[in-house]
């Protein structure tokens, strides 16, 4: 089965419209991109699409109710619900410091990215 | 007023986001005596609620989190020794001479007076709210700004529904948008009234990551819901903006987020006659960000509303050198300023008068989007071209000192197709 997929390169600024073909789980043709970094994205967005997914978790004693988080690498696009099921159960106790890990997923840093 | 406890700088700076800290690092770094107040209870203005990357790319060569991005500003303002005061609110601005001037602000240990040779204006912007854009309807609980909603999620961890409409495709929107869905809210809608999305292309992304319909020449027009929001009416608009009769249909949501853009706050630089610039809502301001009162700069959103936290350091920075070079000159010793004008499809430009004395940066943004155009400044022979302009990315390119000089009068900025 063929299948067609349209979306925007966020590699940088220019934005271009891309399209890629699927046949079978094999990549066909590319079109649309303007630089070899948007051809590699394409691909992976296609093959194994990841984000960096943040959020916010609740924290003890600190000045705010919550200190923001964010893993320290892409992670795959379907487990990101699993993700953040993983993040609502945390809680840390203040004083927490900017960059500190705070928890491990999966392998996957969870890092303050600010201070409680 | 003249017995509140009397304090004495150099140079005062309101507004504690990025603009601001940029600016008290910079002025601190050239010898001057900075005091920043913020009225806000933390340092970095929005920055601490934006939770996500995308930050600091140009600045610091990486990509930072709002909050990370934040305090990096925060620690070399410590380190420096600069004076702040957080919960500060200021209540007036006075402007006696070029070189004396008074700022009244209120804070928890007390009123003061600050006499100062110079200011630094960075309050940032608020958000346009519901009635601004023409929604009628009931009052109900589940209205919010999404600056708001953010604040309460990402600051005080609070969730806010669980089926949202969003009024707006910027990126402010957009991010929330995630928010929620990521929070595990149903984002069942964003509608937005221009016939293209108004936020950057990365942030377009995430209406396919999460499946999220986007409805664009559409405008929410009524909200319904006495407690709490039930459903919001939507109605289809022209190519002139104007609702198509019969095109009506209902959302059910129990949540409406305003997106729908942010205006300069500028209420205190008014209150002293600062010229306002009707386009961009902020003040009128030269190639050092000094507005037209000589003496009080201004930077960051609250002269231009601005895409990327990147620029509104640097224009915080660029106000900081001015102040020096105010105080070092009694003025700014500048013998004629040649205007940068608006041409074909630009809507808005900072800064507004340049001197030639200096290469600068300009900020512009288009009215519409276009594909393979040209930038031109005809009067002094610069062109530049671009495969693409949309409104939602800011324009920010170099004139230098070299280039203005050729100008006679004034230099326009058009943005036309090749």
């Amino acid at each position: 089965m063929k299948k067609t997929y349209r979306f925007t390169c966020i590699v940088c600024p220019l934005g271009c419209a891309l399209e890629v073909e699927v046949e079978n789980g094999k990549i066909g043709e590319i079109k649309g991109y303007t630089c070899p970094r948007g051809k590699e994205w394409a691909i992976e967005e296609v093959t194994n699409p990841k984000r960096v997914v943040m959020s916010v978790i609740k924290v003890r004693n600190g000045a705010l109710p919550t200190v923001s988080v964010k893993t320290a690498e892409p992670v795959p696009k379907e487990k990101i619900p699993e993700l953040m099921e993983f993040l609502s159960k945390l809680e840390v106790e203040a004083p927490v410091e900017i960059s500190q890990v705070i928890a491990e997923w999966e392998g996957v840093k969870i890092v303050a990215t600010r201070g409680a | 007023m003249n017995d509140l406890p009397m304090l004495n700088y150099d140079v005062v700076v309101i507004g504690g986001g990025p603009a601001g800290m940029a600016a008290a690092v910079r002025a601190k770094e050239l010898g001057l005596k900075v005091l920043l107040l913020d009225d806000n209870d933390y340092l970095g203005g929005i920055l601490p609620q934006c939770i996500h990357p995308g930050f600091g790319l140009h600045y610091f060569k990486e990509e930072l989190t709002g909050p990370e991005f934040a305090a990096r500003f925060a620690k070399r303002l410590v380190e420096l020794g600069v004076d702040y005061r957080t919960a500060a609110r200021v209540l007036e601005i006075k402007n006696y001479s070029d070189l004396e001037k008074v700022v009244v602000f209120s804070s928890p240990s007390g009123a003061y007076q600050v006499w100062t040779k110079t200011i630094i204006y960075a309050a940032g912007a608020r958000e346009r709210h519901a009635f601004e854009i023409g929604i009628v309807g009931d009052r109900g609980a589940g209205i919010y700004t999404a600056g708001e909603a953010q604040t309460l999620m990402d600051i005080y961890g609070v969730m806010l529904g669980k089926e949202i409409v969003i009024v707006g495709s910027g990126d402010v929107g957009l991010i929330m948008a995630r928010r929620f869905a990521l929070e595990g809210a149903k984002v069942k809608a964003v509608i937005e009234l221009m016939p293209y999305p108004g936020g950057l292309a990365r942030n377009i992304m995430i209406l396919r990551d999460f499946d999220i319909p986007l409805y664009l020449s559409h405008k929410v027009v009524e909200v319904r819901g006495k407690e709490r929001v039930e459903r919001v009416k939507i109605v289809k608009v022209d190519e002139n903006l104007r609702e198509i009769p019969g095109t009506e249909f209902w959302i059910e949501a129990d949540t409406l987020i305003i997106s729908a853009g942010l205006v300069p706050s500028v209420k205190l630089l008014t209150a002293i006659g600062v010229e306002i610039d009707p386009t961009t809502g902020g003040p009128v301001v030269n190639d050092l960000f000094e507005t037209s009162v000589p003496g009080i700069f201004a930077a960051g959103n609250s002269v231009i509303i601005n895409d990327l936290v990147d620029y509104v350091a640097e224009q915080g920075e660029l106000a900081a050198e001015g102040a020096k070079l105010f105080i070092d000159n009694e003025g700014i010793p500048t013998r004629r300023w040649i205007k940068l004008e608006k041409g074909e499809n630009v809507r808005l430009l900072v800064p507004h008068y340049l001197s030639g004395e200096r290469d600068v940066w300009i900020y512009a943004r288009v009215s519409k989007p276009m594909e393979n155009v040209e930038v031109r400044f005809p009067e002094i022979g610069k062109k530049l071209r671009l495969p693409v302009v949309k409104p939602a990315e800011m324009l920010r390119m170099k004139l230098r000192k070299e280039e203005i000089a050729k100008a006679r009068d004034g230099i326009t900025m058009e943005v036309v197709p090749l």
